[in-house]
């Protein structure tokens, strides 16, 4: 299938679990809430990776299991009962409230799609409950975001329309570019999952060819298509090449003409990489090391190692999904290694024997590489940056090269001072 | 189940993660599953390490859970054993551990291995971050001690040994910690304090000591309890066991700082200080006293943090700033008896809660002209237009600033005249730019520090425009004439909202439906008199 060297590791692991998506996923939808059902390490995981403080009352919060709830079942039904009703009652603008379960609430077996069930004939429809894990028990960092959008695809309505869905959280206005640049191309009806508002629910139906915007959303995926849909394979929509063949990929399904696409997309992809020239000059022929965090990494090191001349030391993923992969893989140089799972001792000894240029990594090994003079770029910036589409692939590499750009900015003065 | 949108302590794991991390030699294994590794950026990126804790997580997963989980914490002790080569072990579980009943700490103890092993209990579903780190130093130094010299001799230990000897008298400094409020600089400024004083350090811990330093704590002559949420448990333990002494003042503000020192010099059986080695040894007490300070007087304050500092920040304000305390609380419950305590003798009824929509209420309710309090206090304050300073963890990265900043000794009461007082000039400020924004000078869309109230973009909360109108409002609660509207537009917008409240009240009181100017005034004279 490809030149690509895929390895297997397993031991102590460094990622993010699932809860993590919720930072990103409550700013997408305004009128929706988080509320996880878990422990004071789940509250406190989240406020420190979002940095809640910014927030008055912020969309997200914790139920939290105390001793008491341990004891017995039916006391902590009760008591999820009575948190639900109170938050509602201090927040009646939530139309969609999201049961989040961490890894206590699956340990105790807490049945959160039979409290969300009870919930729902109780409040009779003006706010709509659904249910998720985001436990680290089932799921890393970016895997939250399937969760909940799984939970969602039932209550879509059904339509038998020809349409694009987009699936995938986006920024703002990227989606925007992207939907504006789908109807220049001619396919008129663009919709995206997750929607801006919780409640304003996208169809679905035979109809639809689902593309989809990030590579960790394979439970999604599968129901969508039990829904009717049709699956487009392609590969991401990151940096020029991804971009276009992810758009072509659409276009080709919609039975558009090469000829209009090439028309409308030429000229931007030749504005683009004239964009990426600067940060391709700076980036070339540096090594780079991705650490598993995000699930990007596989597209990152494609976009990096094609467009922008890096060299591939490692990839490493937290899991890896073959199929959804397949177009990517496909285009990464032979012998690239990519390493599913981690252990995250032998990957550091493996990124200090190697010494690259610059390392992709979590927030937690990103100061103490660097005390090791070895340059870093967070993964968890990667999931917050608008950087999908052709238009933004200079902002993607410039990303990369500002840490080395850094580097190189602080040695000069370095060597100017000595 | 308790509803928490944000949280001022982290779960008990977290304590013992910042023990582990701020010790020299110990390595933690956490059986934890893989979300939980998120706590190892509270210390490569808040408190900015280029180091990482030394902890390694089993990170179970789900898949794990029907086989053997214990074969799999043991696989990882015996991996960090041998990759990190410990002078001690610590074992323990974080809550989702706790639930499985591994009891990785036995399982550990039958390993076998060449290295003393403290198993930690942290009950994550009852306690704390502050609990679990104060715990933690406790075992260790427990563990550390227990098999070595019988206690016997050490029970006859005397404070004032060091004058036989021949040598000075020696202390241990106990509490200071990573993710603690600006301990690093502290422990510099005390140890600077004491040298002058001829008394010496015989270990400081856990911040920096290594696992034989904490085999030698006997040998001081008293230990120093400088932040009684970490180290309490583990002096008092000291004291019970080898009859060690420790000093129970925490040296911040000037008061303190001396009451300390005399505390210290009659627990070592010292001759006490002399009045000049420990008078004006601090600029807070002249810049306190200079003329300039006079708008300081009665400034109230609100105060909400951890124990420690918010009792050191009451009598500092109290006694040395001559500002008035209206409120005072804490989140840490260890802490809430001397807290209770302190607020009483202000005539105040202690705050003592976890929730900060509770503590921001409060603040509203009391209109304070200042707060002191953690950084969720900062952007409490922000909102409602206050001035703040911030005394208290939970850490942030501002908490960790790149100069010598630390709250303890001289030094310290000078950083905190200065963290204090600034905000305070900057809210008169404030208050000028609303005074004046109306004159010519003034060009649109001046900003001042507080961005969104100090321009008239937006209107701030007590806007006297925004006050319902008299048709609208109801039957009950008595209306404002435009031209009482007017008079309260007058009144500075920190105090707007008091005078607001306060007068609405008087109405109701006096029977009065409708305020004007002359109600206002009314109001005015009644709450003086």
């Amino acid at each position: 299938m490809s030149g690509a060297t895929l390895l297997k590791e397993s031991g102590p692991r460094e990622v993010f679990c699932g809860l993590t998506s919720i930072v990103w996923l409550h700013r997408r939808m305004p009128d929706a809430f988080f509320l996880v059902v878990g422990s004071r390490t789940c509250a406190h995981l989240i406020q420190s990776a979002a940095g809640v403080m910014i927030f008055a009352e912020p969309r997200f919060g914790t139920a939290i299991l105390e001793e008491k709830d341990l004891a017995g079942l039916a006391d902590a039904h009760e008591e999820l009962d009575r948190v639900v009703h109170d938050l509602l009652a201090r927040r009646p603008e939530i139309r969609t409230l999201f049961l989040v379960g961490s890894c206590p609430s699956e340990v105790i077996k807490l049945d959160l799609a039979r409290v969300a069930e009870r919930l729902n004939s109780k409040l009779n429809g003006t706010v709509r409950i659904v249910n998720y894990s985001g436990s680290g028990i089932e799921t890393t960092f970016t895997q939250g975001e399937d969760g909940a959008l799984k939970a969602l695809v039932p209550l879509m309505p059904t339509s038998q329309d020809e349409q694009l869905l987009l699936v995938g959280t986006l920024a703002n206005a990227v989606e925007d570019r992207l939907v504006k640049l789908f109807n220049r191309l001619g396919i008129t009806k663009v919709s995206s999952f997750p929607p801006r508002q919780s409640t304003n629910l996208p169809s679905v139906g035979p109809g639809t060819r689902v593309l989809l915007v990030q590579p960790y959303l394979s439970e999604t995926a599968r129901l969508l298509k039990d829904r009717g849909a049709e699956i487009l394979c392609a590969p991401f929509p990151l940096g020029v090449e991804g971009s276009m063949l992810w758009m072509q990929t659409a276009t080709s399904s919609f039975g558009i003409k090469d000829s209009t696409v090439q028309e409308i997309l030429n000229p931007l992809i030749l504005r683009a990489r004239q964009a990426l020239t600067p940060y391709k000059e700076k980036l070339t022929g540096k090594r780079l090391f991705l650490l598993p965090e995000s699930q990007l990494e596989i597209p990152l090191a494609r976009f990096l190692n094609r467009e922008c001349g890096m060299q591939i030391v490692e990839i490493g993923t937290p899991y890896l999904n073959k199929e959804m992969m397949s177009k990517e893989l496909e285009l990464l140089p032979e012998n690239t290694v990519v390493v599913e799972g981690q252990h995250v001792e032998k990957q550091l000894d493996r990124v200090r024997e190697k010494h690259p240029d610059l390392v992709v990594c979590g927030m937690g090994l990103a100061n103490p590489l660097e005390a090791e003079g070895i340059s870093t770029k967070w993964s968890i910036e990667l999931v917050f940056s608008p950087i999908h589409g052709i238009d933004q692939s200079s902002d993607l590499a410039e990303l990369f090269s500002r840490p080395l750009h850094r580097h190189e900015l602080l040695n000069r003065k370095q060597l100017a001072n000595a | 189940m308790e509803l928490t949108l944000w949280t001022y302590e982290g779960p008990p794991h977290v304590g013992a993660m910042r023990i582990a991390s701020s010790m020299e030699d110990v390595h933690y294994v956490l059986h934890a599953p893989q979300g939980d590794t998120y706590a190892d950026l509270l210390f490569t990126m808040i408190e900015r390490r280029g180091k990482r804790p030394p902890v390694t997580y089993t990170t179970f997963q789900a898949r794990d859970l029907g086989g053997d989980t214990a074969e799999l914490v043991k696989s990882h002790i015996r991996e960090a054993v041998d990759r990190f080569e410990p002078k001690t072990l610590l074992v323990g579980e974080s809550c989702t551990a706790e639930l499985i009943q591994d009891q990785p700490g036995s399982l550990a103890a039958g390993m076998g291995l060449n290295v003393p092993v403290v198993s930690l209990e942290l009950p994550a579903y009852s306690k704390k971050e502050n609990w679990g780190a104060a715990e933690t130093f406790y075992q260790l130094v427990r563990g550390l001690l227990t098999n070595q010299t019988s206690t016997k001799e050490q029970k006859e230990h005397l404070p004032n040994r060091w004058k036989e000897a021949n040598r000075r008298p020696k202390v241990n400094l106990l509490g200071p910690s990573l993710l603690g409020f600006r301990c690093r600089d502290d422990v510099i400024e005390v140890k600077k304090l004491l040298s002058d004083f001829g008394i010496e350090i015989n270990v400081v811990a856990p911040l920096g000591a290594s696992s034989d330093d904490l085999r030698k704590l006997p040998e001081a002559d008293v230990n120093v309890c400088l932040y009684p949420e970490i180290a309490d448990s583990t002096c008092q333990w000291l004291e019970r066991n080898y009859g060690m002494p420790f000093s129970k003042k925490v040296p911040i503000g000037v008061g303190a700082t001396k009451e300390f020192l005399e505390e210290l010099h009659e627990l070592l059986e010292m001759t006490p200080p002399d009045k000049n080695q420990i008078s004006r040894k601090s600029r807070l007490t002249w810049y306190s006293e200079s003329v300039d300070s006079n708008y300081l007087t009665g400034k109230r304050v609100f105060i909400f943090g951890d124990g420690t500092h918010v009792l050191a920040a009451s009598k500092i304000a109290n006694e040395e700033l001559g500002f008035e305390v209206v409120g005072l609380g804490t989140y840490s419950r260890e802490m809430a008896r001397p807290v209770r305590a302190a607020a009483k003798e202000l005539g105040l009824e202690a705050l003592i809660t976890n929730d900060y929509l509770a503590v921001e209420a409060a603040m509203e309710e009391v209109v304070p002209e200042l707060v002191l309090g953690t950084q969720m206090e900062r952007h409490s304050a922000k909102r409602l237009g206050i001035p703040c300073a911030v005394i208290s963890t939970p850490m942030h990265v501002q908490d960790v600033p790149a100069r010598y900043s630390p709250q303890m000794g001289w030094e310290g009461a000078n950083v905190i005249f200065d963290d204090w007082v600034h905000p305070l000039m900057m809210g008169l400020e404030e208050h000028l730019i609303g005074m004046f924004r109306h004159d010519f000078e003034f060009v649109d869309g001046h900003q001042s520090h507080l961005g969104h109230l100090g321009g008239h973009q937006e209107k701030p909360k007590d806007d006297p425009q925004s006050i319902p109108s008299e048709s609208s409002s109801s039957e009950e609660s008595p209306t404002w004439t435009p031209e009482g509207k007017e008079e309260l537009a007058k009144i500075p917008f920190f105090v707007r909202g008091k005078v607001r409240r306060n007068t609405e009240k008087y109405a109701r009181q006096a029977g009065c439906r409708k305020i004007d100017g002359e109600t206002l005034y009314d109001a005015k004279a009644h709450f003086k008199a």
